[in-house]
């Protein structure tokens, strides 16, 4: 009886030493708690899906990488990242400055381009010259109101900021501006909407300005894990180029989420 | 003899007036300055001091022409409910109402986005000469603070064409002036200088009222402030200017009212 006793418990820790080994390097994927869609929102079981989980996981299958998603509260996401919690911050999280301070990031993998939209009955495009002797709205104090200021300022008629972004969208629908410039997936919601559907429709993606608009999205990993940072940009770089990045993208979105530049910048 | 005794005279009401608790006070008040100036940051002003003087003629430009508009409404409607026949008193008694019965907040909204939004439906409006104006922000911002100013100021004006003493209008028909005579000799001067007291008021509660402009995409000396706010993230610095500006207005229109009211002749009625 002492004997089979033993055993089991041999056997117990084996296994729970077995499991310990498979699971000895886990790459935990910190991302955001609060829901973000359509790129990582949790679905009805808690199970997280979206775009950006897709991509993680696309990655984490070109590595070989055996990833966990991890929620983590967005405002103590990098301390989570700095303090070990978590290997790896996958939640849209835009390459600043800023935050190079404290963190690495990895390549950009998406850069939601900035939008141009205006009244349907109105053709024109998004360059300075489409948007000659036009009043363009934009929210105040942000990236998109510098930009606005700096690309359109000498050829736009008048730049008229607002507090909210609905705000624009309600002047733009009531006929008071001639175009609003925004990020391209906060326009698309407007212009899902009945309001957005009956007046306007999506006129193009501005230039990119890095020095303005940033570069993008990238994944956030700590600064002495090269080793990670390296094997994530060589997944993106391959989903890049053996299609899974689009076929992913096509799902959720109707235009290039890897934004301007090209795939080659990297 | 005379003059030194008036010298004195000042001399001593200066020193009475000026009592260590009052000196502490001053005190006080330059010791809040300075450190304002010193300790808190201003180094954006160079940056947006052009806006901020635009936005000052702005929000004074919308205070005189609405508060004049206003009160050129405001005539008709007092005297229409203090002496109109009922189908002119009942509708001016029941705008008078409307306006000051619901927040101003609410007119400026119902007009900019309500009433402005239903234009662009109408092509013969948009193709109109008159789009470019409807298009824009202020006309709304300053047709709903008129209306305001005429409903606050219309209830005002009731009161002083009721308070003229009959035996004047009297009088004046003895003379044999006809009733627009009568009305422009007699009887609006004397009701003008009965509101003028709370002409004031209305003037300044009326310089109160135009932020809201701000709301619907006016960039009045509120707007601008607001902005500095949001791309400097302080708080106190531009508040706190913005409050100065506002009490050094009313402080002129104060006292360029006390000076009109200075010339109006003491006996009336």
């Amino acid at each position: 009886m002492k004997t089979v006793l033993k055993t089991l418990a041999a056997a117990l820790l084996l296994g729970v030493a077995a499991m310990g080994v498979a699971k000895a390097d886990p790459v935990k994927i910190g991302v955001a708690a609060e829901p973000y869609p359509p790129f990582a929102s949790p679905d009805a079981s808690g199970k997280w899906v979206g775009w950006e989980i897709d991509f993680i996981d696309a990655v984490c299958a070109e590595e070989k990488l055996d990833c966990v998603i991890t929620p983590v509260g967005w405002d103590g996401i990098i301390p989570a990242l700095t303090t070990k919690k978590i290997d790896l911050i996958v939640a849209s999280m835009s390459i600043t400055a800023e935050r190079e301070k404290t963190i690495d990031f990895s390549d950009k993998y998406y850069n939601t381009p900035t939008a141009i939209i205006g009244p349907k009955d109105q053709k024109f495009g998004s360059t300075p010259d489409d948007l000659k002797g036009k009043i363009v709205g934009v929210q105040v104090s942000t990236v998109h109101a510098v930009y606005a200021k700096k690309h359109f300022g000498a050829t736009a008629a008048e730049i008229k900021e607002y507090q909210t972004q609905d705000e624009a969208n309600n002047d733009l629908a009531a006929g008071r501006l001639d175009a609003v410039q925004a990020d391209s997936i906060a326009l698309g919601e407007f212009l899902k909407s009945d309001q957005g559907k009956a007046c306007c429709d999506l006129k193009g993606m501005v230039a990119p300005d890095d020095e303005v608009l940033g570069p993008g999205v990238g994944a956030g990993v700590r600064k002495d894990d090269t080793e990670l940072k390296g094997k994530i940009n060589a997944g993106i770089k391959a989903i890049r180029s053996n299609g899974k990045y689009d076929e992913i993208s096509k799902k959720y979105f109707d235009f290039d989420i890897y934004g301007g530049g090209g795939a080659q910048s990297n | 003899m005379a003059g030194e005794a008036t010298i004195i005279n000042v001399a001593a009401r200066t020193s009475l007036w000026l009592q260590p608790h009052r000196i502490v006070l001053i005190l006080i008040a330059i010791g809040l300055v300075l450190s304002a100036i010193f300790f808190m940051r201003w180094d954006w002003l160079p940056q947006y001091y052009e806006m901020g003087l635009l936005g000052i003629w702005r929000s004074l430009w919308i205070l005189a022409v609405t508060c004049f508009l206003g009160f050129l409404l405001a005539v008709p409607l007092g005297l229409a409910q203090a002496a109109g026949p009922i189908w002119f008193s009942v509708p001016a008694k029941t705008f008078c109402t409307v306006i000051r019965g619901t927040p101003l907040l609410i007119q400026l909204w119902l007009l900019y986005y309500g009433l402005g939004s239903l234009f662009p439906q109408f092509p013969w409006i948009r193709e109109s000469w008159m789009w470019p104006y409807l298009r824009q922000a202020w006309p709304y911002g300053v047709l709903a603070l008129t209306l305001s100013f005429a409903g606050y100021e219309g209830e005002v004006m009731r009161g002083a064409f009721a308070g003229v003493p009959k035996g004047q209008l009297e009088a004046a028909r003895a003379f044999g002036m006809s009733r627009w005579k009568i009305f422009r000799r007699i009887w609006l001067p004397q009701a003008i200088y009965r509101a003028l007291p709370t002409l004031t008021g209305e003037t300044v509660l009326q310089l109160k009222s135009t932020p809201l402009v701000a709301t619907i995409s006016v960039i009045d000396i509120f707007a601008v402030s607001s902005k500095v706010r949001q791309d400097t993230y302080l708080t106190y610095e531009p508040l706190l200017l913005l409050a100065l500006i506002y009490m050094i207005i009313t402080g002129i229109l104060v006292f360029a009212f006390s000076k009109i009211e200075a010339r109006i002749p003491n006996k009336v009625g």
